[in-house]
């Protein structure tokens, strides 16, 4: 039995796909998709690194909640990926630890 | 300056998932101004979250149970928008509500010091439902592993998936359905790895034959299920999710009757992402804030004590759904439906008044079913992450708790900065509880119910703002 996709199951007929930046690299996204959904369909999980232990996170509860999927979106860091939209162009870079270090002394 | 409210509504309802949505129509019905404020884009709440319009889903009620429920409410949102009985408030956060001759509540909108909302009303509404409740185990921090409830989620919203082999694990009904949702759409699920027996429900038979709408919703995930080959693995839990940099296996263990893990009995399942979740826990810090009253039910969590009228115990503030102890979408929409009436000063259909009886009978006794064993901290080791934002491992709290004195989840927090993080303490805070001991069903206190920019903060807010 082939296996059908989420969006064969809903009918899904999208616009065109467009293109956000993901550490450099593109990455496609579909209109109103969000940051994290867009970088799951592309198989990626992860897009922080902790500030202590320095271990991959990304998206985990998906609703907002627990701040695992923080990113650096468009140079601001700590955006919750799981609930900003995915908008043509975005840079989203992997942010490591507070994504401060700019701030550092 | 922040918005002014340009009216005072006769009801703010927090919160468009079904019970916020039946509210607020319900009291619009009977001729009240409501402004119905939601944190969300769309109405529906996580039950019945749905794709972005541009995501063009001709059938998004193929992710759903009862869908024209949702369809007919927000039918009736849209005539009540339309003749401005209802203002719905889209991508308002409220992070507090305060007493002002009725109510103010303060939202935010943004990250901007611009992008934040006041509200005024007479009565106030709570719908904020629930969000899910953890348990850690070894390698739950590694990329992969994601809520079951967030995996539904980020699928019925943006059509995706976290991976294409994924293991549901936990405890409650959630489990059920998520796995049907994710089979549905393509996913491979090769086992449901559920800690209870399911026995607990054999307990309640009259329960269970007063209410068929359940027992049917039920079978229906279980006919999915079946036909997908989904095996469900009772008194069984994740023990360990395997990889260094993502999740590649689980290891799954039979538990004893107290849920501690049977040595002896782990066997591996290769998977490519898992899904967990022990229940959920009702998000009624707004309410507890203000001093409401709240009551332990009967699997661990904290829930809103409300009156039949759906009267918490502060005066002008009701509550509805999630928030008054878990129990499904329907539950939730009669909850909302006798609230409203009540606001409004009229008679409830006793029609309605049964059903939420019903329902909150099935609720209770789901609960009880799903309560954690009190030996699930057998699967944990010292170096087992607890806190997830502050990276706080199993071993610096059994040390807080045996040599520092600790003695509740807010102790072990001062000693070690678990629950201190920007989550504050949603995903740990009922592991900690267990492990310091007391294990004590209470109300977190989170003065501020989401986060807030600094610089809206700092901005005088009210009339009696320059």
């Amino acid at each position: 039995m082939s296996r059908r996709t989420p969006a064969e199951l809903v009918g899904a007929e999208p616009g065109p796909a467009h293109t956000i930046e993901f550490d450099g690299r593109p990455v496609p996204a579909l209109p109103g998709q969000t940051i994290a959904a867009a970088l799951w369909a592309d198989g990626v999980l992860a897009w922080r690194t902790t500030r202590t232990g320095g271990r991959p996170r990304g998206a985990f509860c998906g609703i907002g909640v627990c701040f695992d999927c923080l990113a650096t979106v468009n140079g601001e860091p700590n955006r919750r990926t799981c609930l900003v939209p995915a908008e043509p162009g975005d840079t989203v870079t992997t942010q490591e630890g507070h994504g401060r270090a700019d701030l550092a002394v | 300056m922040p918005t002014s409210p340009s009216d005072r509504y006769d009801l703010a309802v927090v919160g468009a998932g079904p019970g916020g949505l039946a509210a607020a129509v319900t009291a619009a019905d009977h001729g009240l101004t409501v402004a119905l404020v939601d944190a969300g884009p769309r109405p529906g709440g996580q039950f019945y979250r749905h794709p972005a319009p541009a995501l063009g889903a001709a059938r998004p009620e193929r992710l759903h149970h009862g869908w024209s429920v949702f369809a007919a409410l927000t039918a009736r949102l849209r005539a009540h928008t339309a003749h401005h009985r209802i203002t719905h408030l889209a991508g308002h956060h409220v992070w507090t509500a305060e007493r002002a001759d009725g109510w103010r509540l303060h939202a935010t909108t943004g990250p901007g010091p611009d992008d934040a909302a006041v509200v005024e009303a007479a009565a106030v509404l709570l719908a904020t439902g629930a969000y899910e409740r953890q348990l850690p185990f070894p390698g739950w921090t590694l990329p992969g592993v994601v809520t079951a409830g967030g995996a539904q989620a980020m699928l019925k919203s943006s059509l995706v998936l976290p991976g294409r082999r994924i293991v549901l694990a936990g405890s409650g009904p959630l489990l059920l359905a998520a796995a049907s949702s994710l089979v549905t759409a393509g996913a491979e699920v090769p086992a449901i790895v559920e800690a209870a027996d399911y026995l607990g429900y054999a307990r309640g038979l009259p329960v269970l034959l007063g209410n068929p709408a359940k027992l049917a919703e039920g079978a229906g995930h279980g006919a999915t299920l079946l036909r997908h080959g989904v095996r469900l693995l009772r008194g069984s839990a994740v023990t360990e999710a395997h990889g260094t940099d993502r999740v590649t296996a689980v290891t799954v263990a039979r538990l004893d009757r107290r849920w501690r893990p049977v040595p002896g009995t782990e066997r591996r399942i290769a998977c490519d992402a898992v899904a967990v979740g022990h229940g959920l826990v009702p998000q009624i810090e707004l309410a507890t804030e203000l001093g409401a009253a709240t009551r332990a039910t009967p699997d661990g969590t904290a829930a809103l004590a409300v009156d039949g009228e759906q009267r918490t115990s502060v005066d002008g503030l009701w509550a509805a759904g999630e928030t008054c102890g878990v129990g499904g979408a329907d539950l939730a929409v009669a909850e909302g439906v006798l609230a409203a009436y009540a606001v409004a000063g009229r008679p409830a259909p006793a029609g309605v008044r049964r059903r939420r009886d019903r329902r909150r009978a099935f609720a209770e006794l789901m609960a009880a079913a799903h309560r954690p064993g009190p030996d699930w901290t057998g699967w944990l080791t010292p170096e087992t992450e607890v806190c997830r934002c502050e990276e706080v491992p199993v071993r610096a709290v059994r040390e807080a708790v045996a040599e520092l004195g600790a003695r509740d989840a807010r102790s072990v927090k001062l000693l070690t900065r678990a629950g201190m993080g920007w989550c504050q303490g949603r995903m740990c805070g009922p592991a900690v509880a267990c492990l310091a001991g007391d294990g004590k069903v209470g109300a977190d206190s989170r003065p501020l119910a989401c986060p807030v920019p600094l610089g809206q903060l700092a901005r005088r807010t009210g009339p009696d703002a320059d």
